[in-house]
């Protein structure tokens, strides 16, 4: 395996930058992937059958208290890779931890939230507007799920195999993957949710 | 007894029973066959745990022409059935369920791996590489897109065959007016062959931005790898929308959600934009590398460099644009309004200038060329005129007021099967006789090729061309009969005789691989059609690593300037070279998915979940491997290669 010392340990193989790339265009999908879940949502938004609208079901503290936990679970992963540049993996493994218990709080209030929901009556088959919202806002969710799991599976490997070209470049890979959920959550608090309470 | 019950079909026919039977003992035989000659070994090694990106490729031809066979019986049922007026043949929920099935098959299921199979196969060697950029991933696509084939492939013959049209149309589609669970596997089945697809698109793109052969710079790459380039960004673009659609059918119909309902809320033309949005850009996934295929085969045979280079890729980047701004143009008649038509009827007659210039500089090609007619080339030029007269109608149909009049009649059906079957079939048949030396070391037979040729394209519009007239008659789409006094009978007649020489030339295709497997000669070289492009300057049959030395590129025709002007292709000397390791995983993983969707399909949560885990798992399990492949040795090397060039 050939390692380029100029370049930053994940950008160190050939295999890495390709790796790297890879991922951007699989973020590239993923962006069209919200955007057609959004797009949804706006045009089923005022179809709201018999069930309530989302002024009538929104409320601020739960969002406004999961949209600072992913954003600073999003400052942490950069504080992670900015450890992993400096080559400390001591750090870095703890502002992973740290980001993945964010994101399982953002979780634990997000399935509150939909206990809710559906204890008020806007659960998944009440009508368009509630399934075009819990759809949305699920699959961001299963999404942040996937990325706990994912997240364990790099400190595990970060602790028994140390920081190579390829441990660095999974976590490397794992923080765009995260800052990207962190990035569709503010459209969803701007869009849906704010633009939704007024 | 529940058992039967669940897994039972709801319209038996006879036929299905046949069917099943056979399938049963095809089954058998296969697993017989396999014990008996002591291939299973072979089988896993070699072909179910291969990365090899040219072991793919075959697999993904062999599926396409295994699903077009599977697709054409199913075209033959419904031209006979319409044959005659009054036909009692079949009746409505079978026709129903064929077209469903047949539109679907060749769609998804044919066209699509053919290309697939192209791609994989020419382009590495065409941009000088040694596999894919991600070669494990490239064998879980394969497995993806295979076991959704046979997901739907199954349903008629265990709960029943989707029945709402492969466009599947909402509410139609939904559980009240299709009660099987036939459209759940379509759901399912486009859904785990669909993110086989975009994870194509994410490898080929990367393969061809990051892995191309020193010199090759971007206007320097072949023309079927550029088409595949943009091919694949508009899969990447367009598959996303159709997994969210996909994931709001399978909500209405499992869970009893209002996405496309016509109660609380529900909107269903919100199924019909979102599968258009896909649908549409689809049609230039498949239709772009064919023209690649075209543009290889045309400049070959030809004996000169391609015309206008600049104009074929700048005409391409316009399309790939385009074709996401045209998709209403399926739904014309639905009530958005005037302006909204004219807007979309606008765009949808633009892509007819970039398509003209790709044409055009085909003709310029051929023009000041030295012709050679072979079988690829043959189907390259019946391509031209034939693809124009569905262009052509094409272009009828972009007319929103006029479109009052065709919509929904045979006259769309006949413009599609004339655009689809010269752009894409005839391309894939065409680059089928092209790569075949390549491929397996020896050339098809050239006269039967040119018959088969002629008779698929002559049947092509001895079927489709009558369509025209009954279609502007009113004979309507998805019709399961009609009476005496409309007088399409002899329209349909002739189009079922078309239909029959079609299936005669697709057999004598399978007749010519027996024929030629048997009796062509051995001795070919390696580049047997004395072409211009990469993919030619590697032994027959291509070794695992491609290339022992890695190209050195100059120009588009690197190999014709290596053969004519003395440059140097391959400087160097032999150096290890570093290959992916096989892995039974991507199989293993593609046969969970099955189960997976299959347990969706019926709603049998258990299984529904303990396959999901198994998903996770498997995933974990690639989390955690170590595996950086092996080394092929300078030895090792040296021998292939004498063996291979004979020197
Ligand atoms: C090989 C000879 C073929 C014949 C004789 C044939 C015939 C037909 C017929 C009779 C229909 C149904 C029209 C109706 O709805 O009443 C149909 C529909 C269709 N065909 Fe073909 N076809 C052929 C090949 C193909 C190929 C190669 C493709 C695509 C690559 C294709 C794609 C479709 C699609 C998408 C539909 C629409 C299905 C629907 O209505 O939902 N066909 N074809
Ligand atoms: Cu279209």
């Amino acid at each position: 395996m050939k390692i380029n010392h100029s370049l930053p340990l994940e950008y160190g193989t050939h295999q890495n930058q390709i790796n790297i790339l890879g991922f951007w265009i699989f973020l590239g999908a993923e962006i069209m992937l919200f955007a057609t879940l959004f797009a949804g949502y706006f045009t089923l938004v005022n179809r709201t059958g018999n069930g309530p609208t989302g002024t009538e079901i929104f409320d601020i503290t739960p969002v406004l208290l999961e949209t600072m936990i992913l954003l600073t679970s999003s400052f942490t992963i950069g504080l992670g890779i900015h450890a992993m540049r400096l080559g400390s993996q001591k750090a870095m493994q703890v502002f992973f931890a740290i980001t993945l218990l964010l994101g399982l709080g953002f979780l634990s209030l997000e399935v509150y939230e939909f206990i809710h929901y559906v204890h008020i009556g806007a659960g998944l088959q009440t009508s368009a507007f509630t399934a075009a919202l819990l759809n949305t806002l699920g699959t961001h969710g299963a999404h942040v799920t996937f990325g706990v799991f994912w997240g364990l599976f790099i400190i595990f490997q970060l602790k028994t195999r140390g920081l190579t070209p390829e441990t660095a470049n999974k976590s490397f890979i794992f923080s765009l993957y995260w800052h990207f959920l962190d990035v569709v959550w503010i459209f969803i608090f701007s869009f849906i949710y704010l633009k939704g309470m007024i | 007894m529940d058992i039967f019950e669940r897994f039972a079909v709801p319209h038996p026919s006879p036929a299905i029973y046949v069917s099943m039977v056979a399938i049963g003992l095809t089954v058998i035989a296969i697993i017989a066959g396999l014990t008996y000659f002591k291939k299973w070994g072979y089988l896993w090694r070699e072909w179910l745990s291969t990365v090899d990106h040219k072991r793919i490729g075959i697999m993904y031809l062999i599926s396409a022409l295994l699903m077009l066979f599977r697709g054409g019986a199913d075209a033959i049922m419904m031209r006979a059935q319409l044959a005659i007026p009054e036909n009692k043949m079949l009746d409505a929920q079978h026709y129903n369920e064929i077209f469903t099935t047949h539109g679907t098959v060749m769609i998804i299921f044919m066209a699509m791996p053919f290309i697939m199979a192209f791609m994989n196969y020419i382009v590495p060697l065409q941009i000088g590489a040694r596999d894919v950029a991600f070669p494990r991933l490239n064998a879980l696509s394969f497995w993806l897109f295979f076991m959704g084939a046979m997901l739907l492939n199954i349903s008629f013959v265990i709960g029943g065959s989707p029945d709402a049209g492969w466009t599947s149309y909402f509410p139609l589609a939904n559980n009240e007016f299709s009660e099987s669970v036939g459209t759940n596997y379509y759901m399912f089945a486009l859904q785990i062959s669909g993110m086989g697809t975009l994870m194509t698109g994410i490898n080929m793109i990367t393969t061809i931005l990051k892995m191309r052969a020193p010199g090759m710079t971007l206007m320097k790459m072949p023309m079927f790898t550029w088409s595949s380039l943009v091919a694949n960004i508009i899969i990447v673009f367009a598959f996303p929308v159709l997994t969210v659609a996909l994931i709001m059918g399978t909500m209405d119909r499992l869970f009893a959600t209002n996405f496309f309902t016509s109660t609380n809320g529900g909107m269903d033309m919100l199924w019909a934009n979102f599968f258009w949005v896909w649908g549409h850009p689809e049609v230039y996934i498949l239709v772009l590398p064919a023209f690649g295929i075209y543009s290889e085969i045309i400049s070959t045979f030809s004996g000169r460099n391609l015309y206008g280079y600049k104009s074929m890729v700048g005409s391409m980047v316009i399309i790939s644009l385009l074709s996401f701004l045209v998709w209403t143009h399926h739904f014309f008649t639905m009530g958005q309004g005037a302006l909204t038509n004219s807007i979309f009827s606008i765009t949808t007659m633009a892509i007819a200038v970039p398509t003209g210039v790709k044409i055009f500089n085909w003709l310029f090609t051929l023009w000041k060329g030295k012709i050679i007619i072979t079988t690829p080339m043959l189907y390259s030029l019946l391509f031209i005129p034939i693809f124009t007269i569905g262009g052509v109608t094409g272009v009828m149909l972009g007319m929103s007021a006029a479109d009052y009049q065709y919509h929904n009649t045979m006259f769309l059906v006949a413009h599609f099967h004339m655009v689809i079957i010269p752009g894409v079939v005839f391309a894939m048949l065409a680059g089928f006789h092209y790569y075949w030396p390549k491929m397996f070391g020896f050339i098809l037979n050239e006269k039967i090729g040119k018959w088969t040729a002629w008779i698929i394209s002559m049947s092509t519009l001895l079927a489709f061309m009558p369509m025209f007239f009954s279609g502007l008659d009113g004979q309507a789409r998805r019709m399961y009969t009609y009476s005496e006094s409309t007088g399409y009978g002899i329209w349909n007649m002739l189009s079922f005789i078309g239909a029959i020489g079609l299936a005669i030339g697709f057999i004598l295709i399978v007749y010519n691989v027996y024929y030629s497997t048997r009796y062509a000669s051995r001795d070919i070289s390696s580049d047997p059609w004395d072409a211009r492009s990469l993919e030619w300057a590697t032994p027959s049959p291509v070794p695992e690593y491609n290339f022992a030395i890695v190209p050195n590129v100059k120009s588009v025709d690197v190999l014709w300037e290596a053969k004519y002007n003395n440059h140097i292709l391959f400087p160097g000397k032999y150096e290890n070279i570093h290959m992916p390791n096989n892995s039974g995983i991507p199989f293993i993983l593609g046969c969970i998915f099955f189960a997976w969707g299959f347990s969706f399909v019926f709603g049998m949560w258990i299984p529904a979940i303990s396959t999901t885990i198994g998903i996770f798992v498997c995933m974990g399990h690639r989390s955690l491997e170590k595996d950086h492949g092996h080394y092929i040795s300078v030895k090792e090397i040296e021998e292939t290669e004498t063996k291979l060039r004979g020197a």
